[in-house]
């Protein structure tokens, strides 16, 4: 469905200073995933988006979507994509269902077919009683399933999601969720989306590309990244530091942990299935005849595996693309 | 070609449909015409050098016809705005993934701007119909219809200055600085005989200066003037000029 290879974006932003908003994807995604696309603010996301969906020219590299050229025949990947931007896909001063419609005779629909397909999208995203609504007029949560009704006007089998609940409330956003996935699983529709929220990509996403500085620095499922990438961690904590040190011994004569360490009377061991481990563990111990006072079992979340990637954490990458965005530009 | 015309259409509907729903916008959006027709037009009374037409004509006859431009001037020339708004909010964005014609996309836009014009030019006309004011039927006609040509590209050239400025900034302020200056050229209000040799030399590179003096003889029903002829060909530049630009910057178009 998506294939891109070397695919660049660089953009003059003074005289003689440019930035590589995106410096070489090489993407390949197949009919029916569900793919996020998780970096933090700033790491070429969006750029990405407007190149695959014939916004914006690369500035080398080729992409494929759909089966065709975004280039050279722009006009067919339009036709068969659909597109949720990271802005108000509605227009502020149109009714809902006017841009349903309008939407709909523009992928070639007849006037009746394009009422009858405006009233299922209104039907299913819940925005029935808004129909005669201005899109302006509406709150947040409403304005999104709008756009998204929007991008589902003419069925597409490829659907373009930039950061689809960025700004809503925890409501809305899982009303969101809730239809993007019902989406996938009903018509197997494939869907790339992007996201900066790692809680998202992990709960939604069937795999992951991490994106930072317009590079993807990893490719796998959620839990194929968290258990290869940060792995999960057990600590124990006993009475003494001589237990501490039998403990630990104990710990390294078991097969699973990659690193074991002690501080003080507690002692943190790393690996994956730290499910299984534990009660290994704790069980060896007793034998050991060392008593073991706590156990916690730490399991990573996406932010770890992008720490151990890039050393910063996502909510780090975020605070320092704040600092450093100096300019005006507005990410419509 | 089809497309073209049936994605015109779509456009065009597009952007009717508000302006069907709420009617009043159209006289909300005609504000500074309706203003100096008020309160400006009772003053010229007296005022020599604005005969046209028929000896002891009504003044209204010579000024109506600058009021009518004025309104493609302030009015037209802002339609960039809207598309201007929908393209910082999103929305030009989400139809520019669409395989709809980019060329249609300005066509559409540009053609309601003419319904909304044409529609202020005959709400004034009636307003002034029970004045001493004179209504030459097929010279009227033809001046609406040279009217509208104009406003084409002065309409195409707003939205042409909307998809390239990115930045409320920087089309305000080109459209302002363009703009001002062609009203204040263009004797709409005032006569430009009146005015200094070098003000009448400048007014005479300003099309619109041809386009007024033109409506002026249509809307006494005098097809013989020469003003005529010379409006006919500013009007007809300025679209060939606004459709080039505009249908470039449209197919061109990145955000
Ligand atoms: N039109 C533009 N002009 C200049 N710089 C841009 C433009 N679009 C994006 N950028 C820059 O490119 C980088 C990537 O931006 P973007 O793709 O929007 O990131 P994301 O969507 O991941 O937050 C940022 O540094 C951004 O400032
Ligand atoms: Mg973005």
């Amino acid at each position: 469905m998506i294939h891109t290879r070397n695919l660049t974006r660089s953009f003059r932003v003074k005289r003689k200073k440019s930035v590589e908003a995106v410096r070489g994807l090489n993407i390949d995604i197949e009919q029916g995933e569900l793919v996020a696309f998780l970096g933090p603010n700033g790491a070429g996301k969006s750029t990405s988006f407007r190149m695959l969906t014939t916004l914006l020219p690369p500035t080398s590299g080729t992409a494929l979507v759909a089966g065709r050229d975004v280039q050279a025949d722009p006009v067919a990947v339009r036709g068969r994509i659909g597109y949720l931007g990271q802005g108000n896909g509605a227009g502020r001063d149109y009714r809902v269902t006017d841009e349903l419609l309008t939407q709909g005779r523009i992928y070639g629909l007849s006037r009746s077919e394009a009422r009858r397909r405006s009233g299922e999208l209104l039907e299913s995203l819940d925005l029935g009683p808004l129909a005669n609504r201005e899109a302006g007029k509406l709150s947040g949560g409403q304005r999104r399933r709008l756009d998204i009704a929007i991008a589902l006007v003419h069925r597409p089998g490829l659907l373009f999601l930039d950061e689809p609940s960025t700004g809503l409330d925890p409501q809305s956003r899982a009303d969101v969720w809730g239809h993007i996935g019902r989406l996938h699983e009903e018509f197997d529709t494939t869907i790339f989306f992007s996201t900066h929220y790692l809680e998202e990509a992990d709960q939604w996403a069937k795999r992951v590309l991490v994106i930072d500085q317009g590079l993807v620095i990893a490719d796998d499922t959620p839990e194929n990244l968290k258990a290869n990438l940060a792995g999960d961690r057990i600590t124990i904590t006993v009475g003494t530091p001589e237990d501490a040190k039998n403990a630990a011994e104990i710990a390294e004569r078991m097969e699973a942990p990659r690193e074991v360490t002690v501080d003080g009377t507690k002692v943190t061991l790393r690996m994956s299935r730290g499910d299984a481990v534990l009660p290994e563990f704790v069980r060896a111990l007793d034998a050991a005849g060392v008593k073991a006072l706590t156990a916690e079992l730490w399991r990573p979340t996406l932010d770890d595996v992008f720490l151990a990637l890039t050393g910063r954490t996502l909510r780090e990458s975020e605070l320092e693309d704040d600092q450093a965005d100096t300019s005006d530009w507005q990410g419509a | 070609m089809r497309r073209l015309v049936t994605d015109t259409g779509i456009a065009f509907t597009r952007e009717i449909t508000p302006e069907l729903r709420y009617p009043t916008t159209i006289v909300l959006s005609m504000m500074t015409p309706l203003i100096f027709l008020g309160l400006f037009g009772p003053l010229l009374t007296g005022v020599p050098g604005l005969e046209v037409g028929l000896p002891g004509a009504s003044p209204w006859q010579w000024f109506l016809p600058g009021i009518v431009v004025l309104l493609a001037l302030t009015g037209t020339a802002g339609a960039g705005a809207g598309l201007l708004n929908e393209s910082l909010s999103g929305s030009f964005e989400r139809l520019l993934v669409t395989p709809m014609n980019r060329l249609a996309m300005l066509l559409g836009r540009t053609l309601k701007e003419i319904v909304t014009l044409n529609a202020q030019a005959l709400l004034l006309i009636l307003i002034l119909l029970p004045t001493d004011f004179r209504l030459y039927f097929l010279g009227t006609l033809v001046g609406l219809v040279m009217l509208s040509v104009f406003a084409v590209g002065i309409g195409a050239l707003s939205f042409t200055l909307a998809a390239v400025s990115k930045s409320q900034t920087v089309f305000y302020g080109v459209q302002q600085m363009t703009n001002f200056p062609l009203v204040l050229l263009s004797g709409v209000l005032l006569p430009m005989d009146v005015a200094p040799g070098w003000l009448h030399t400048i007014s005479r590179f300003n099309p619109a200066t041809y386009l007024v003096e033109a409506e002026r003889a249509l809307f006494v029903g005098d097809f013989g003037d020469s003003s005529v002829l010379y409006g006919a060909i500013a009007s007809v530049g300025i679209a060939a000029v606004g459709l080039y630009l505009g249908g470039r910057a449209m197919t061109r178009v990145t955000l």
